[in-house]
């Protein structure tokens, strides 16, 4: 797709009240949305070649699709103020230890300070806490992930 | 050669750094805060991790967060930079003992120039000429202070031992003001840098800043590549820099070379490095030393055509230097303008949307820098946004060409001092070559 095509749709979108539009022609389609959090990445950036985010499995080809960033995974439609996010850089388990059963699951209901998973940094385990009380709507990483600064993990609501 | 490097800064060297690694074939990682999502190099790597909040503090300072960036991405290396944890032993010991190559010099020779009181005396062993001063932190006996002060001569400076890069000094005149102003940097010290050592140098009233750059490889091989003089400060912040410095003589240039190549040499460096001397009445005087990459390293790129990021990349990949110190050729010369995000009268930062970015070009004109149309300078970071590089053959054809390329270069939407970089190029006294450290701020503070 057109990259000058996108930049025009980022301005109709920011010059209008439309909170988000989509484009499809023919097998490529464009979804551009407003966030609360703020506006999407400019596009006059240089193309990225492939964005990679780090939940991707294991190397990276060039020409692979984009892999979903950070930022706009609260495109699935959640407010981000159910989201946990990562509050490090690690290696995501979502167990105490292998085999055992995970903190939690999709359905669990938990209470603020509740375990949710462990992030791996630098040899150390570090317990990673919910912020919130609810329950588990869904889990955003898998086992062994390596996740990054505010990358979003559980909805919880 | 490494396979992939762990980029752990931002703004203009983090994209340098990226290039030279894309030239080698090594792969990229950016570590970045939430706040520098959009900077171009993070745009271009192979791979990004955000690393924290906007905060240096939580980001590019948290050295938890950056090695296992590294490690989550099965980095072999990571690349400091300058500024943030570039001079950080604790840092290059902690990545080391994690298993990655620090790209720099051991820590405890990082440790040994962090400490400035430590570097003098290590560069004095080594013959290196050094300032006239106290030999050493200063104690509590008021009539020591007052012997050494009359021993050095009036005026001294008071200088805090983890201070360093313009930090924590005072000038004394006279003794009337020596002691509360020995205590009052200490306390400025200790707050500041958590240590209240001090130590005392003679203050040099009229001297340039001159240094030397360095490269060393792990076999105990050192070579310079010459002097830069970078007087045009202000604030201790330097705002020009050129290559090489005007006026030294060849018999100069290539004593303080072989002097500060020896040095280096007996510390077992590694890595590129720098020394910095005060220049004054024709003598040398060494004042501290960065063991790291510095903003002003494209200068002596351009005159003596030897790239040095990608050199310290080779160098940490366990490479031995190509080059002797007779291969080492200065030609032509290069001046740098540090442009920054800047009112260019009241030097208020500048952050904000880049409405509209050209960069100048034409023969002997470089541009390091990571601004694009649309990019976002944010607000928490320094304000160096480009750096403007200009080559000739001589200093004359350089300023033309910085003359020329200074007209060219269009920010728009942001403030920046390009104004006061063409007013300066207009300067008679800059065009003569060989102002001092203090001539900016004489101007400036005369408008």
């Amino acid at each position: 797709m057109d990259i000058r095509k996108v930049k025009k749709l980022i301005e109709l979108l920011e010059e209008s009240g439309v909170s988000e539009i989509e484009i499809r022609e023919g097998e490529e389609s464009v979804r551009i949305s407003r966030h609360a959090s703020g506006v999407a990445p400019a596009v006059a950036a240089p193309a990225a070649r492939h964005e990679v985010a780090i939940t991707g499995a294991a190397p990276q080809e060039h020409g692979a699709a984009p892999a979903v960033q950070a930022s706009t995974a609260t495109g699935l439609g959640h407010a981000s103020d159910k989201v946990v996010t990562a509050p490090m850089v690690g290696t995501f388990y979502a167990a105490p230890a292998p085999g055992s059963d995970a903190f939690v699951e999709v359905g669990s209901e938990v209470k603020a300070g509740d375990v949710l998973c462990i992030i791996e940094a630098m040899k150390m385990m570090n317990q990673i806490e919910s912020d919130k009380a609810g329950k588990v709507v869904s889990v955003l990483v898998k086992n062994g992930d390596p996740v990054e600064f505010g990358q979003p993990l559980f909805v919880i609501d | 050669m490494l396979d992939k490097v762990v980029i752990a800064n931002r703004g203009e060297i983090a994209l340098r750094i990226l290039r030279a690694c894309r030239e080698l074939g090594i792969k990229t990682v950016a570590a970045h805060s939430t706040a520098d999502r959009n900077l171009k190099h993070v745009l271009l790597a192979d791979e990004s991790v955000c690393i924290g909040p906007p905060a240096s503090r939580d980001s590019y300072l948290n050295m938890p967060a950056i090695i296992s960036a590294a490690e989550v991405t099965d980095s072999v290396a990571i690349h400091p930079g300058y500024g943030f944890l570039s001079e950080n032993a604790d840092f290059a010991e902690r990545v080391e003992k994690s298993g990655f190559t620090f790209i720099g010099p051991r820590a405890e020779t990082i440790r040994l120039m962090g400490d400035k009181v430590s570097a003098i005396r290590a560069m004095k062993a080594t013959g290196v000429p050094c300032v006239p001063g106290s030999d050493g932190p200063l104690g509590t006996e008021p009539d020591e202070c007052f012997r050494i002060a009359r021993e050095i001569g009036y005026p001294v400076i008071i200088k805090a031992a983890g201070g360093g890069g313009g930090r924590g000094m005072r000038v004394v005149h006279s003794e009337a003001t020596l002691l509360h102003s020995i205590n009052v940097t200490r306390a400025e010290a200790q707050a500041a840098f958590g240590n209240d050592e001090v130590y005392m140098e003679k203050f040099l009233e009229k001297p340039r800043h001159i240094e030397f750059q360095v490269l060393a490889d792990h076999y105990g091989n050192v070579i310079c590549l010459g002097e830069r003089d970078c007087s045009m400060q202000r604030r201790h912040q330097k705002v020009i820099e050129e290559a090489p410095a005007p006026g030294l003589s060849a018999k100069q240039r290539r004593s303080m070379s072989e002097r500060v190549a020896a040095a280096c040499a007996d510390i077992g460096y590694r890595s590129a490095g720098t020394l910095e001397f005060l220049y004054q009445d024709a003598e040398f005087y060494f004042i501290e030393m960065n063991t790291r990459i510095q903003v002003e390293h494209p200068i002596t790129e351009l005159i003596t055509g030897i790239d040095l990021v990608k050199a310290q990349l080779r160098i940490a990949a366990g490479e031995r230097l190509p080059w002797t110190q007779d291969e080492v050729q200065i030609r032509g010369h290069a001046i740098e303008c540090r442009i920054n995000a800047e009112d260019p009268q009241t030097f208020t930062p500048s952050p904000g949307p880049i409405k509209l970015w050209h960069a100048p070009g034409g023969p002997g004109i470089r541009v390091d820098s990571h601004l694009y149309t649309g990019y976002n300078v944010p607000p928490y970071y320094d304000s160096l946004v480009a750096k403007l590089v200009a080559y000739g053959e001589d200093r004359d054809a350089a300023i033309a060409r910085m003359r020329n390329a200074l007209g060219e270069i269009v920010i728009e939407g942001i403030k920046t001092n390009v104004p006061l970089h063409q007013e300066i190029f207009q300067h008679a006294a800059f065009r003569a070559g060989g102002t001092d450290i203090h001539y900016l701020e004489r101007r400036l503070g005369l408008k």
